[in-house]
């Protein structure tokens, strides 16, 4: 407990983005077969540091096979909501959960440099208390920590449907199951909210057997991935409005919400659309009679492609797909980045009108039948895959991997974790930085980053930007 | 009865102070009323809150007092219960040092419901219970001011004593709370929120033990 709240929570996102900028940034490795333990790299990222944009500390955990995917800060800016007035947390502990395990380590990296295993909990105790299983996206909330799942209990987690369940933010302790009333919500995946306005969004991937060993072709061609986001009253903990885009809208993944709490709308990336192999962003928004709509306002076309060049899985298709596997909006809601892991490239999109988005900046990069070359002439595996955005909106990092066994089914031929960095022009455009390129240690590759102090898919503001 | 008047100057002070103390609490919600103006994007939105939460907070302290008005009826036990209500008030206390974890229930309620958050808050934190003890010194000077009254007529002093105590107090809260919410918005900026939100969770618990001690030893002492 701090007798002043901790530096890094900020009252608006404007006050983030003008605070000191990060000077770490943790990132997921993870061991695609489960032959090594996984853990977390910990990047330093000042410029001026003689270890500048390398590895410098790696908390290893002692199990192996564990999966990590993403992970989150026990606590946020969102304690400085004027409703639970827990501002005294310390933003110290990273919560990192095994979507193939089941288990979670909660990571003390106070000292980023000495970063280390504060508590395990097992997958039995999250079994028992949630009866969820798959642990995935964090956010820190009103009540406490709050963990979406990917699976519902049984061996093969479909036994009852996934959520969200809720752990102390202090000691760790896992509450219980989190919804009251799921409505019509049977999938889930990543989730957030706005705090003032009580809302909260979530969306859906597919159950455990359509992920854990591959993207089953079966399932996405008879569009059996999740294709709908859920609306839910926040605090009453009930589904309000499920909106299905439509079944050939396959993988409505990451919910990227406006972050300034007076605007009510905000973003969802969806993977494939079925009937043309597109990758679609929806805004979607709250009309003023209270319900939900969404609109389709990016499209990204596939490439055509020999299918000589192509992994099995796409041959019949002749096409590389864009596959908008991660979207992240910067803290200013003016540029929304969008990961397209098949084609290999980032786009960076002005939304300031969020109904109107425009192509402000582009990066190749790896890529399906293209792995094109970082600047500095070194390889990059796969694709541009998740994304986080520095406070301040300069400096845009990402790595390369999605999941274990789908990066061997899209991209057979490579192996390797990657990080790199592109800055940002001041009037938008995107430049990778040729200095920043961090190659992963020998069989683990790359996922989710967090950044020192708070990043761009982080924090929760319980107060607009004026 | 010259000490009287003291005493009786002395407990009123003791609302009012108990009041801006209460007021600068960012637990008593002054940080709402700056985010509720700030969403609703019009200095309206600031008044409007704040009298929402003085009336959440005159309700959780009327709610409290009015129990006792009744009880101090019971003359021949006046020390009694003024001892009880001091102990009651340093438990809390106690309470609340041991038990540092913050009510989960304010994180459930809707942020429109202003006055309900406030009540809860207040009960939550035994802010109406600090009162207490200043109310029955208050009850009591009255009572020996009066003397032998019917219980009727002291029992209807004792009740416009704890309306007046509650308002008064609700008041002094409202103002110490708005300078801080109004300097914030209109002048100081959002950067200020966090610079002026101290921990006052265990000076808060101390508080009200040393309220409570006061209490008891004012309720010996005869004032």
């Amino acid at each position: 407990m701090n007798l002043r709240p901790d530096p890094t929570f900020h009252a608006s996102p404007k006050l983030a983005m003008q605070a000191p900028v990060e000077n770490y940034a943790f990132t997921v490795m993870l061991s695609p077969d489960g032959s090594q333990s996984d853990g977390i790299a910990v990047v330093d990222l000042k410029p001026d540091s003689d270890t500048y944009g390398q590895i410098v500390h790696q908390v290893i955990v002692p199990n192996k096979g564990d999966e990590f995917h993403h992970f989150g800060w026990n606590a946020c800016s969102s304690s400085l909501s004027p409703l639970s007035g827990h501002a005294f947390l310390e933003r110290r502990y990273l919560i990192v959960p095994g979507i193939r395990s089941s288990r979670i380590y909660i990571i003390d990296a106070k000292e980023p440099l000495e970063a280390k295993i504060h508590k395990i909990i097992e997958p039995e105790e999250v079994f028992a208390k949630t009866g969820y299983s798959r642990p995935h996206t964090i956010h820190c909330g009103p009540e406490g920590i709050y963990v979406s799942t990917l699976g519902g209990g049984g061996e093969d987690g479909t036994d009852g449907p996934p959520g969200i369940f809720i752990m102390d933010c202090e000691t760790f302790e896992i509450i219980g199951r989190y919804e009251m009333d799921r409505g019509k919500q049977d999938k889930h995946y990543d989730f957030w909210w706005n705090l003032p306005q009580d809302y909260m969004v979530s969306s859906e991937w597919g159950l455990p057997p359509q992920f854990e060993k591959g993207v089953v072709p079966e399932d996405l061609l008879s569009n059996k991935y999740g294709h709908s986001i859920h609306f839910w009253d926040l605090r009453a903990r009930k589904n309000i409005q499920t909106m299905d885009f439509g079944e050939n809208y396959q993988m409505a993944l990451e919910i990227r919400p406006a972050h300034d709490p007076t605007k009510s709308y905000g973003f969802c990336g969806v993977v494939v659309d079925t009937t043309n192999l597109q990758g679609a962003i929806f805004t979607w928004w709250r009309d003023d009679d209270g319900t939900w709509k969404s609109k389709k306002t990016i499209t990204i076309d596939p490439r055509p492609e020999d299918p000589e060049n192509l992994p099995p899985l796409l041959q019949g298709f002749g096409a590389v797909p864009p596959l908008v596997t991660d979207i992240d909006l910067s803290l200013d809601d003016k540029y929304l980045y969008v990961a397209c892991w098949g084609l290999g490239e980032m786009h960076q999109y002005d939304v300031s009108d969020p109904m109107n988005p425009v192509l402000a900046g582009k990066v190749e990069l790896g890529g399906i039948a293209r792995g094109t070359k970082h600047v500095n002439g070194k390889d990059f595996a796969y694709g541009p895959q998740m994304v986080e955005i520095s406070r301040d909106g300069k400096r845009v990092y990402w790595t390369n991997s999605l999941y274990s066994t789908w990066d061997d089914q899209f991209y057979p031929d490579n192996e390797g974790g990657q990080m790199v960095m592109a800055n940002v022009g001041e009037d938008g455009g995107l430049t990778l930085d040729k200095d920043f390129y961090i190659d992963f240690p020998k069989g683990l590759r790359a996922h989710q980053i967090r950044l020192e102090g708070g990043d761009c898919s982080t924090d929760s503001f319980c107060y607009p930007s004026v | 009865m010259a000490p009287d008047v003291t005493s009786l100057t002395a407990l009123w002070w003791a609302v009012i102070f108990s009041g801006f103390y209460h007021g600068i609490n960012p637990g008593m919600g002054w940080p709402l009323a700056v985010s509720a103006a700030l969403m609703e994007r019009q200095h309206s939105g600031l008044p409007k809150a704040l009298a929402l939460l003085a009336l959440g907070h005159f309700l959780a302290m009327i709610g409290i007092l009015l129990p006792f008005s009744l009880m101090i009826l019971l003359v021949a036990w006046e020390v009694e219960i003024r001892i009880g209500a001091g102990l009651l008030v340093i438990a809390m206390g106690v309470y609340l040092v041991i038990n540092r974890r913050h009510p989960k229930i304010l994180a459930r309620i809707h942020p429109a419901r202003l006055a309900l958050w406030s009540f809860l808050a207040a009960m939550a934190h035994g802010a109406g219970l600090m009162l207490v003890p200043i109310y029955l010194g208050l009850c009591a000077i009255g009572a020996d001011e009066s003397g032998h009254l019917a219980a009727q007529a002291l029992m209807g002093n004792n009740i416009i004593t704890a309306f007046s105590v509650a308002l008064v107090h609700t008041l002094s809260m409202t103002v110490a709370g708005g300078v801080i919410a109004y300097a914030i918005y209109v002048w100081l900026g959002l950067k200020f929120l966090s610079r002026t939100w101290f921990n006052l969770d265990l000076v808060w618990a101390f508080s009200l033990i040393v309220v409570g001690v006061f209490g008891i030893y004012f309720a010996y002492s005869g004032h």
